[in-house]
């Protein structure tokens, strides 16, 4: 069976492979910074496998984590800028591969949607070929190695470790933002550990004025799309004001229909992943893939969909999920 | 209380641009901490959060790919391609972009797009196309604000198109969570029902923000024009004084 721990090998393992290739760069600005940082985050990503099996501590890790942020936010990490191609040869390489150049690009998407179509016949024996718990993910992976064998047998580079070479190119200039999801994450887990959310939930509470439908609607999808600005994502927040206000006030109080006021509150909080920074794999990767100048720019342009939306989803549930009179 | 002392230390330290990395980590020991942690419980869940959250880093499997492609001018062709179609413009590809992206996501194929995979290699240089050849030449200003909108119509595309889909992450945990505390039976299909509404205004609203767009870069292509020729007249004469 192919598991998705094989993907995080597959993910350590071009992390290794990257910062070999950095430790080889003579001309690298910050060589052995970046050569450490990626070849210790590599490193985690195998280590990860025993942590989850639970046959390694994993403070062990934790201290690798610390130890991958010191490196990054002390500056040692670096863009080399590795050698590409000019401007010139790509129009020229465009103007003979034509719209060849397409195969590789659109073969990812579609060999991952067949693998995830596929995957609960595909089987040995018993047993299912494709994680099952997983599918996505691991057909993401197949996709992606199938996609760039496609693509060197197309393009035929010279040098047939080319995608390699080439994925580091734009692996540098994400640089530290490739980590700050998983951190976002983790905080997550500490927040919630700590009781941030009990703490939230009781100021949402102590808000609330008695008796009042609008008031209560509002709280709930504000404090959904708050609290989801601060956690980078709506599911922490659901538990905590479907708690506080969405079940108790809401459904009981108000007898509102169950599935519009959760399925709407949870779409206010989607609202709110629009808006924040916390929301990284979404908001601030892309803006570093783009090479963008301001890392906040992907939010500047979805703040005016997302507050005009929330107004939307407090209207709808407002309308929708109430016996009005 | 006092632990949203964590969550305020969040919000200075981006406010004052940290590196966002150093201010996540802090943010997380200080609240730790607060929350009666001992250092190797913190320890423990820096590693554990990492190990069990490695899936948010996958998009680093299609770099290669992406990478080889973008070496033999995929975005150069892309830019090509949209430029000989006339009618199009920045906003309608992006429309068509957001329209495939959420169609998509609503019946499941969430994967199909993504920053690393479709924004960054087909939909920027497409928008960027689009406005090359209505421009002429793209200023550094308006070539920002088309990347942005270009992630952002993944973004709202996936957000709001996959919530209709019964089978996915946030459905399910509505459904367990309020099973389990509150004795409910909700099915996944009634709760996808009704994030359609919402699914239809996030398309309008958005649809409605990219249409205007392109009067938007219109104008600041103007405004980026006029402050050029402003600085070539008076450079010459800088020179002669």
């Amino acid at each position: 069976m192919i598991n998705v721990e094989s993907i995080y090998w597959l993910i350590g393992l071009l992390f290794v492979g990257w910062a070999f290739l950095i430790a080889r760069d003579a001309t690298h600005p910050r060589r052995w910074g970046s050569s450490s940082f990626w070849g210790l985050l590599g490193l985690c990503f195998f280590y990860g496998t025993a942590v989850e099996a639970k046959t390694a501590p994993a403070w062990v890790l934790g201290i690798a984590v610390l130890v991958l942020v010191a490196l990054a936010s002390t500056g040692l990490l670096g863009d080399g800028r590795a050698k590409t191609t000019t401007e010139e040869q790509r129009t020229a390489f465009a103007g003979k591969f034509g719209n060849k150049l397409f195969i590789p690009a659109l073969a990812l998407p579609v060999v991952t949607v067949a693998v995830v179509l596929l995957a609960p016949v595909l089987k040995i024996g018993a047993k299912p070929l494709i994680d099952p718990t997983h599918t996505t993910l691991v057909a993401l992976g197949i996709g992606a190695v199938v996609a760039a064998v496609v693509g060197v047998a197309i393009l035929r580079p010279k040098n047939k470790l080319a995608p390699v070479l080439e994925g580091r190119r734009i692996l540098e200039t994400i640089g530290w933002a490739a980590l700050l999801p998983q951190m976002l994450s983790t905080l997550g887990i500490l927040f919630t550990k700590a009781g941030v959310g009990t703490a939230v939930g009781t100021l949402a509470k102590g808000l609330l004025p008695n008796g009042s439908l609008i008031a209560a609607v509002v709280v709930y999808c504000v404090g959904m799309f708050i609290f989801t600005v601060l956690m980078g994502n709506g599911f922490a927040a659901f538990p905590i004001m479907t708690a506080a206000i969405g079940w108790p006030v809401l459904v009981q109080g108000f007898h509102g229909q169950p599935a519009i006021v959760f399925a709407i509150g949870m779409l206010a909080g989607f609202c709110g992943t629009l808006c924040t920074p916390m929301a990284a794999n979404f908001n601030l990767v892309p803006s570093a893939l783009l090479e963008m100048k301001n890392k906040y720019g992907v939010i500047t342009a979805q703040v005016a969909t997302g507050v005009p939306l929330l107004f939307v989803n407090i209207a709808l549930m407002y309308f929708l999920a109430f016996p009005h009179a | 209380m006092l632990v949203l002392i964590g969550v305020l230390l969040v919000i200075v330290g981006f406010a004052i641009r940290l590196n966002p990395l150093l201010v996540v980590t802090i943010s997380g020991i200080v609240t730790a901490l607060l929350g009666g942690m001992t250092p190797l419980q913190i320890l423990n869940a820096f590693g554990s959060g990492f190990s069990s959250s490695r899936s948010v880093t996958i998009f680093v499997v299609v770099l290669p790919v992406i990478g080889l492609i973008e070496r033999f001018g995929l975005q150069e062709q892309a830019k090509a391609l949209i430029s000989k179609l006339a009618r199009l413009t920045t906003g309608r590809v992006l429309i068509g972009y957001l329209l495939i992206r959420q169609a998509t996501a609503a019946v499941g194929l969430t994967s199909i797009g993504g920053h690393a995979q479709t924004v960054r290699p087909l939909v920027f240089p497409m928008a960027e196309g689009a406005a090359l050849r209505r421009y002429g030449s793209v200023p550094d200003k308006v070539r920002e604000k088309i990347k942005g909108h270009s992630a952002a119509a993944d973004n709202v595309g996936v957000f709001f198109g996959e919530d209709v889909f019964v089978a996915v992450g946030s459905i399910l945990l509505i459904t367990t969570f309020v099973d389990t505390t509150y004795g409910l039976h909700l099915e996944p299909l009634q709760l996808a029902i009704w994030a359609i509404p919402t699914a239809i205004c996030a398309f309008l609203i958005h649809g409605f923000r990219l249409l205007r767009l392109d009067r938007q870069l219109d104008k600041a292509v103007q405004e980026a024009r006029a402050e050029e020729s402003a600085a070539a007249h008076t450079a010459p004469a800088g020179g002669a004084a």
